[in-house]
């Protein structure tokens, strides 16, 4: 997954593959507890050898600190340009609640020079602390959670940790922005943080791609900034919020430049891969097919 | 070059043989071609083989089976060609003799498949494929072979049942031959209603898994003795293609059969049409159907019609698997070869029981590697 | 199945379908090969193929070979730029795959998930489905 976003990212940010000098993949479902996966992206890519590439795991916020991880490196001219992913095939114990939502996906993003940028980042907040609302062992099948928990504790309290600090440092407001994006358990916890942010649906409904795709985990925050982006106009601001589980959130704001229309029109929208979707004969093969069966 | 002789037979009944090793098989089938020729020793033992490292986890079977034959210390390797080793061990006896090196060589082939499951068997046959870009991305032989029908199909215009009549034909040449698997023949609605295991290849366009050994020996002019029932190997010749399909130059042509075909007939001084009977390599139905067109018999995209019209029976005019082919006598990989050229001689000496083909006087055996990556060809002269 | 060295070598070949050029006749080859087909030359360049090609045939093996799990389709693939090439098709059932059809490659697990796959290394190549330009999805 993180291959074929990967690939759209670079064939829409016209870059040459020599030029990307950082490849970071964020996911909680990596195939390797040993060994980054960011190396097989990079390589598949035509990235390597020369780049900086690693996993980075923070729950569902491995893609948004895939994303931190490549702004700094990019801002600090460590690098030119950096690819940051988010991906998962979300884990859920069999007959858990969870398996309700699962979800699957990948979204890939290059950032480089302001120039060459579809948009650009305004600034950066992040809001972590110790809470074990959502979590796996090293070597376990399936995570552990721990219920309503997840809620008012978790999301909520670093969503709004995360946000407020972020809305602080900038001087903004909810109303300042014309699309915000959150990370997406469920389409009814993303109308409730809106709601006690100060943000409404007009505002919210375009990345809120959960009611289609379920949650995607490390995927689900950025895939909702893509459905945004396809559509963005230039001069809009988008705020991300994500929340990763263990836990904590990362609030990014940005806001579109004129290069977005010509780079809308290449490459395939989200909407198109939701469309292409195939339906899938039943639980049974579901089970098969994500391992839960053993064969 | 030495003219070469065959002068004895020997070959065990194809079955799955849960009490016989390879070891076993194999000097059953040695002491029994031994026996046919009269002698009680040779130069040196070819041994055809497949699986027996992989499967067996024994390698250096030349030794193996000369010394469970009784032939220590004579000289004994093993050659192998994928499914075309037992065909490749006659050959290589061939040339030991015809290049004056030896005067009296046997060539066992011998398989052991029913030790594995299937689905390790499956992957082992897939080592006769490309290991880098067929077998490491999920290509099976069955698969190759289903894919190459369904081509067969599209260019042709014909459906699956066209191929129909060879494995009929092959189950009805079976089933007088006591050293064959299946001996029950087969109908139709039986081969209609066998489960497509590689759309569209059904189970039953595929030789079975199974066990066997068959033994022949060759001889030079000088130590052929009148007693012993000698024939001429008129031509042995070997050809390769590219081992990986994507690389052919024509997926329905078998440019290593058709090469070896046409030098064998050159060597023998024969053409296609004065064959008596042809020994073919139907492991799969459209090899079957390839292996005609290959050696002259039909056109490219025309052999499917000798199916049909009968000509593959034995009163037709190119009688296919006389006593049952890879199909019904049955397939253990590395000794089909051998199979191949026992049951020729047995047809040239007359000595085919109900099976025969009266007045047999040239027969041509081929014996394919992978999908036609080696292929080995005989003409046995009466 | 393959060892990681294996791996390693053939990486070029299954991730990014990478092939050769012969630098003195010009030839392209898919997979590669220690000297040029047509010429036998050994000056052979990298050369990435564009990804995308027609079925020429197709099969659905039902009978997995042990390390992969059925039912899946192999094809052979002819590629825009002339060279022929063997692989899965994905996210396609046998019953939708006609000869002829445009495909493109996407890169996957070679192997479905199996009881060997717990603790091994897991292998990615190319695969081929059906084309996405043929959705009326646009793709540089």
């Amino acid at each position: 997954m993180c291959i074929e976003a990967g690939y759209e990212a670079m064939s829409r940010a016209l870059l040459e593959p020599g030029v990307v000098g950082a490849c970071w993949v964020g996911s909680e479902s990596a195939p390797y507890g040993a060994k980054p996966c960011a190396v097989i992206v990079g390589e598949a890519l035509g990235v390597t050898p020369n780049v900086i590439a690693a996993d980075v795991q923070f729950a569902c916020k491995s893609g948004s600190e895939a994303m931190q991880a490549a702004i700094g490196f990019v801002g600090s001219r460590m690098v030119d340009a950096a690819l940051a992913m988010g991906a998962d095939a979300a884990q859920s114990r069999p007959g858990d609640a969870l398996e309700v939502t699962a979800g699957c996906g990948a979204a890939a993003f290059v950032f480089a020079d302001g120039e060459r940028s579809v948009a650009l980042v305004e600034g950066c907040a992040s809001y972590v602390t110790d809470c074990s609302d959502f979590y796996r062992r090293q070597g376990a099948r399936y995570p552990q959670h721990a219920g309503r928990f997840t809620g008012e504790p978790g999301y909520f309290a670093h969503i709004k940790g995360a946000v407020g600090r972020l809305l602080l440092d900038m001087g903004a407001t909810p109303r300042d922005f014309s699309h915000v994006v959150f990370h997406q358990p469920l389409p009814r916890f993303v109308e409730a943080i809106a709601e006690e942010l100060g943000f409404v649906r007009c505002q919210y409904e375009q990345g809120l791609i959960a009611r289609r795709i379920g949650n995607c985990y490390a995927a689900s925050s950025l895939l909702g900034l893509v459905a945004v982006l396809d559509v963005a106009q230039p001069g809009q601001k988008i705020l991300l919020a994500s929340y990763g589980s263990g836990a904590g959130s990362d609030a990014i704001a940005f806001s579109v430049t004129d290069r977005i229309v010509e780079r809308q029109r290449i490459g395939l929208s989200l909407a198109w891969h939701l469309a292409r979707r195939r339906v899938l004969k039943g639980y049974g093969q579901y089970a098969r097919l994500s391992g839960k069966v053993m064969r | 070059m030495k003219d070469v002789f065959l002068v004895g037979v020997g070959q065990v009944p194809v079955r799955e043989h849960w009490k016989l090793s390879l070891r076993e098989l194999g000097a059953r089938a040695a002491i029994a071609a031994m026996t046919d020729a009269g002698v009680d020793r040779v130069d040196a033992v070819v041994v055809g083989n497949m699986l027996g490292s992989r499967l067996g986890h024994q390698d250096n079977l030349g030794s193996v089976i000369a010394d469970a034959a009784g032939l220590l210390p004579c000289e004994a390797w093993r050659v192998e060609a994928a499914c075309a080793s037992g065909g490749l061990a006659v050959r290589a006896a061939a040339m030991a003799i015809s290049s004056g090196g030896h005067d009296t060589v046997m060539a066992v082939g011998l398989e052991k498949m029913t030790d594995a499951g299937s689905a390790e068997v499956t992957a082992a046959l897939a080592a006769a494929c490309d290991h880098e870009y067929e077998a490491a991305q999920g290509f099976t032989f069955p698969g190759i072979a289903g894919l190459v029908m369904r081509r067969y199909l599209h260019e042709v215009g014909c459906g699956p049942e066209a191929f129909a009549p060879f494995v009929l034909a092959a189950h009805e040449h079976g089933r007088r031959n006591t050293c064959a698997l299946y001996r029950k023949g087969m109908t139709l609605a039986e081969w209609q209603e066998s489960p497509k295991i590689a759309s569209p290849l059904r189970l039953l366009d595929c030789a079975p898994v199974c066990d066997g050994a068959a033994a022949v020996i060759l001889c030079s002019e000088r130590v052929v003795r009148s007693s012993q029932k000698a024939l001429r190997v008129a031509a042995s010749t070997v050809a390769c293609d590219t081992i990986d399909l994507a690389s052919r130059k024509d997926l329905l042509t078998l440019g290593g059969a058709v090469d070896s075909a046409t030098r064998a007939y050159r060597i023998a001084g024969v053409k296609s049409k004065q064959i008596s009977l042809f020994e073919a390599h139907d492991a799969f139905s459209p090899l079957a159907v390839l292996s005609l067109e290959a050696c002259g018999f039909a056109r490219r995209g025309e052999g499917i019609r000798l199916g049909a019209s009968g000509a593959i029976r034995r009163d037709g005019s190119i009688p296919l698997g006389t006593f049952g082919g890879l199909k019904a006598r049955g397939h253990p990989v590395g000794a089909s070869g051998t199979y191949q050229v026992v049951e020729a001689a047995l047809q040239l000496r007359g000595e085919a029981g109900e099976n025969q083909i009266v007045g047999a006087k040239y027969a041509l055996t081929q014996s394919i590697g992978g999908y036609g990556a080696t292929v080995v060809t005989h003409i046995l002269e009466v | 199945m393959s060892s990681p060295a294996e791996v390693r070598r053939l990486s070029g070949y299954r991730l990014r379908l990478e092939g050769q050029q012969c630098s003195t006749c010009g030839e392209v080859q898919l997979p590669p090969r220690p000297l040029c087909r047509r010429c036998r030359s050994t000056t052979l360049e990298v050369r990435r193929f564009v990804p995308r090609g027609k079925v020429i045939s197709f099969a659905e093996v039902s009978q997995a070979p042990s390390g992969f799990s059925g039912p899946y389709v192999i094809a052979l693939v002819a590629l825009e730029e002339g060279a022929i090439v063997g692989a899965q098709l994905s996210d396609v059932t046998v019953e939708e795959v006609e000869i002829g059809m445009p495909v493109e490659v996407t890169i996957r697990r070679l192997r479905q998930c199996s009881t060997e796959e717990a603790e091994g290394l897991v292998e990615y190549g190319a695969k081929f489905r059906l084309s996405s330009s043929s959705d009326g999805g646009a793709r540089t």
